[in-house]
């Protein structure tokens, strides 16, 4: 590998953690929104097929996000310090989101099984749910509208209010609570054996999938003149119709396969969907990581930094890739409410 | 409150809160699958009853383990964005194998958990065993990246900049060994004796109660040989901090003059102004003999070195000595308890025994953060020992005491809750329609 390129495989790979970060643990997240949206005769038993797909795999999803912020301050540390001090509120913010949700979720699975209990412990679950995928969509859309990456100056607010609390960070994080609540309706078509618990997770996919529309509508809207670094490289870069085609391809394919009810096929165009409209964020900055200060070259540790991971990240993935599919393999094969219960 | 302040002390709170889960996430994988073994070798079921009590709260402690967790690394960088600027580069791996390490555990704690009717017998145990060697070795990654901070290696600095980084000389820093050692015994001792300590409560009022005369036996048997092995454990690591870090040695000594011969001082308040311990029973060459192994050796005294460099005495030297006191209370307990059952006698019956392991329940725990206390307030005012001073680290963002409060706030409610599952979900007794057949006679159970 030679030293210059470097650089650009760590942040492929910080990508690639934050992309993982994003369809599995977002495909929580958005449990907990079905969870709080819960409605209809079948109400509880939503609920109950939620706790029971979330229940193996959470904690496992979640700690991408821990590879994505190691990675960030192992091979990029400038990166991490200004991310660290500029959306000091945001993330705080959604950290408290997530040890909510991650706590509440677990004591209502153990705590008393009186109906009061279990409510206000779902909603914590519930709203927390809500509130984090919003946090880290504001935090993804101010450092791509190129306000977290220029050099600080002015009071308090200019320095750590303004560069996130705009419209566009907003709408990026309205964006990521749409596609987690699709991703999550998607796979939870698989999650049961019950033919009206299905069609209730189908009409949720639909319904979230057109909102995945509405929000990636507003975004470019607002892009225009908040981030317009994003838009140029979203419109007119080489790889930017490809990339379109195929994001239109999967979104399409998606909803389809949902309206014919393939639903394994709607898992992968959804995934993949996803996925697209992620890279396509990352893509459309490149080579900055936080625009317009930061390049991934110029923020990058030292060369021998990056070797040891390099050497240090296939090590460590000859065990967790196996674990990870023998966890899905043991969770994912069969619907969360076939066979026994947690004993 | 000043901002450094306040970010010291969100720290502080978020490490002292977390240790705890953490800790718990070491210790009890491995009670649960001593007890799911026993089960399994001989069909008793109240082995089978302790595995899924232990699993349980394995499951609640390491959830919260796991967000307050990720806040952390978080906190790394919100709060000390210039530290991690300098350091991240250079202490990455440990930080990078320390995801692994966590994510394995994750993985096979969800497989642990949910997994008892899906997977065979065969595979469960070892997710059990891969919860109990990947939560261990996710803390032994963790506390490296902590050793590099009070012995930093494997780097070169010029002008504020990192110019040359051996990520693997800074890994295998000086106090890695003895650091990781420690405190991964000190994380068996403590899950040991406070799950020993609770059974050992309800053994009190009845002695006859089978299961908890099987909790009670696992629970010593990982609790005490880490608790024997402490102190030894405890001597490597005073003798790597007298050469390493002088100034923190003296200040856990409150030790202000430099003298060949120096005692060892137990207890006592340091006057800093004065610049003297005061009530201090001392030891005629015991700190000599301690830190070098050679009675007459030299001791350096807080006064050598500046002011300025010097952390707050008081708080290392009274955490210190707590930590000691503790640790040598569940080293002698385990002696006599290992000696007992040595003798053949039955543990559960003897009450001074018992009462005396309730005692020692909260020790293990307390002597933990006492000292984190030790090392942490002891490297002070560095952040990096020598390196980068707190202050020069902290965020410039102002109102720091706003996330100091909200994450007070969150944990004290966390922690009660926490308390509060625990005590219904394991601690109390089976219910009263299981009752009877926790029974056993008496001559049964040898514990």
């Amino acid at each position: 590998m030679s030293e210059v390129g470097l650089p650009y495989v760590m942040a492929a790979l910080l990508a690639l953690s934050l992309n993982a970060y994003v369809l599995f643990a977002g495909a929580d997240f958005g449990g907990g929104v079905w969870d709080l949206l819960a409605s209809g005769p079948r109400r509880g038993r939503q609920r109950e097929v939620i706790a029971l797909a979330l229940g193996p795999i959470w904690e496992a999803n979640h700690v991408w996000l821990i590879f994505a912020i190691v990675l960030t301050f192992t091979c990029f540390p400038p990166v991490a310090a200004r991310l660290g001090t500029v959306l000091h509120i945001p993330l705080t913010l959604m950290l408290i989101g997530i040890v909510l949700r991650g706590s509440a979720f677990i004591f209502r699975t153990y705590d008393s099984q009186r109906d009061a209990t279990q409510r206000r412990w779902g909603r914590i679950f519930a709203s927390a749910s809500v509130i984090t995928p919003i946090l880290l969509g504001v935090s993804i859309g101010a450092v791509a509208s190129g306000r977290v990456g220029q050099d600080p100056h002015g009071g308090f607010v200019a320095q750590y209010v303004a560069p996130w609390l705009t419209a566009f960070a907003f709408s990026v994080g309205l964006l990521a609570l749409a596609l987690f609540a699709f991703l999550a309706a998607v796979f939870l078509t698989l999650e049961t054996n019950d033919r009206d618990l299905c069609e209730d997770f189908r009409r949720r996919a639909l319904g979230s999938g057109i909102a995945v529309f509405l929000a990636s509508a507003l975004v470019l809207l607002l892009s225009r003149h908040q981030a317009p670094l994003v838009m140029a490289g979203l419109m007119a870069s080489p790889w930017a119709l490809p990339l379109h085609l195929a994001t239109g391809i999967s979104a399409i394919a998606g909803l389809a396969a949902l309206w014919f009810r393939r639903f394994r096929l709607a898992r992968i165009a959804a995934g993949l969907q996803v996925s697209l409209i992620f890279w396509g964020w990352a893509l459309a900055q490149y080579p900055l990581l936080v625009p317009p200060g930061f390049t991934i070259e110029g923020s990058a540790a030292l060369p021998s930094t990056l070797r040891a991971l390099l050497i240090a990240i296939p090590l460590g993935g000859i065990v967790l890739v196996p674990s990870l599919w023998y966890l899905f393999h043991v969770f994912k094969s069969v619907p969360a409410d076939a066979g026994a219960r947690q004993s | 409150m000043s901002d450094l302040l306040a970010a010291r002390s969100q720290m502080a709170m978020s490490l002292a809160f977390h240790i705890i889960f953490a800790v718990v996430g070491i210790g009890l994988p491995v009670l649960m699958v001593i007890a799911e073994r026993r089960w399994q070798k001989t069909g008793d079921g109240l082995y089978l009853e302790l595995a899924k009590r232990w699993s349980k709260g394995a499951a609640i402690l390491f959830a919260v383990g796991a967000v307050s967790g990720t806040v952390l690394s978080f906190e790394l960088v919100l709060l000390w964005p210039e530290f991690m600027k300098l350091a991240g580069g250079i202490i990455g791996m440990p930080f990078s194998l320390e995801g692994f390490a966590f994510f394995t555990e994750a993985i096979f704690l969800g497989i642990y958990l949910y997994g008892w009717d899906r997977i065979s017998p065969r595979a469960h145990i070892w997710s059990g065993v891969a919860v109990a060697v990947s939560g261990t070795a996710s803390g032994i990654f963790v506390v490296t990246a902590n050793a590099w901070m009070n012995t930093p290696a494997g780097f070169e600095i010029a002008g504020g900049r990192v110019t040359s980084v051996d990520p693997v000389a800074a890994m295998l820093n000086p106090a890695a060994f003895q650091q990781t050692l420690h405190m991964t015994l000190a994380a068996f001792a403590a899950t040991g004796f406070a799950v020993a300590g609770i059974h050992a409560f309800l053994l009190l009022f009845d002695p006859l109660n089978a299961f908890h005369r099987r909790a009670l036996s696992i629970a010593l048997l990982l609790g005490a040989p880490a608790a024997v092995l402490q102190p030894i454990s405890g001597d490597i690591s005073a003798r790597a901090v007298a050469k390493q870090q002088p100034v923190k040695l003296a200040a856990m000594e409150a030790h202000f003059e430099t003298m060949a011969g120096a005692p060892l001082t137990v207890g006592g308040w340091p006057d800093v102004e004065a610049g003297t311990l005061r009530y201090a029973i001392r030891i005629p060459y015991g700190l000599s003999l301690l830190a070098f192994h050679d009675p007459t050796a030299v001791v350096k005294g807080l006064k050598d070195f500046p002011r300025r460099d010097w952390p707050n005495v008081p708080v290392v030297h009274i955490a210190f000595q707590v930590m000691v006191a503790l640790g040598t209370y569940l080293a002698l307990i385990s002696l006599w308890a290992g000696w007992m059952a040595l003798r053949g006698g039955d543990l559960a019956t003897n009450r001074r025994l018992l009462q005396a392991i309730v005692l020692g329940a909260p020790m293990g725990f307390v002597a933990i953060e006492a000292g984190w206390t030790v090392t942490e307030v002891g490297r002070q005012p560095w952040i990096i020992q020598g390196v980068l001073r707190t202050a020069d680290a902290v965020t410039p963002m102002p109102g720091l005491i706003v996330p100091f409060l909200l994450f007070t706030l969150l944990y004290c409610f966390l922690g009660v809750i926490v308390v509060w599952l625990l005590y219904r979900q394991i601690i109390r007794s089976p219910s009263s329609t299981e009752w009877s057949r926790f029974y056993s006679p008496r001559t049964v159970p040898r514990v």
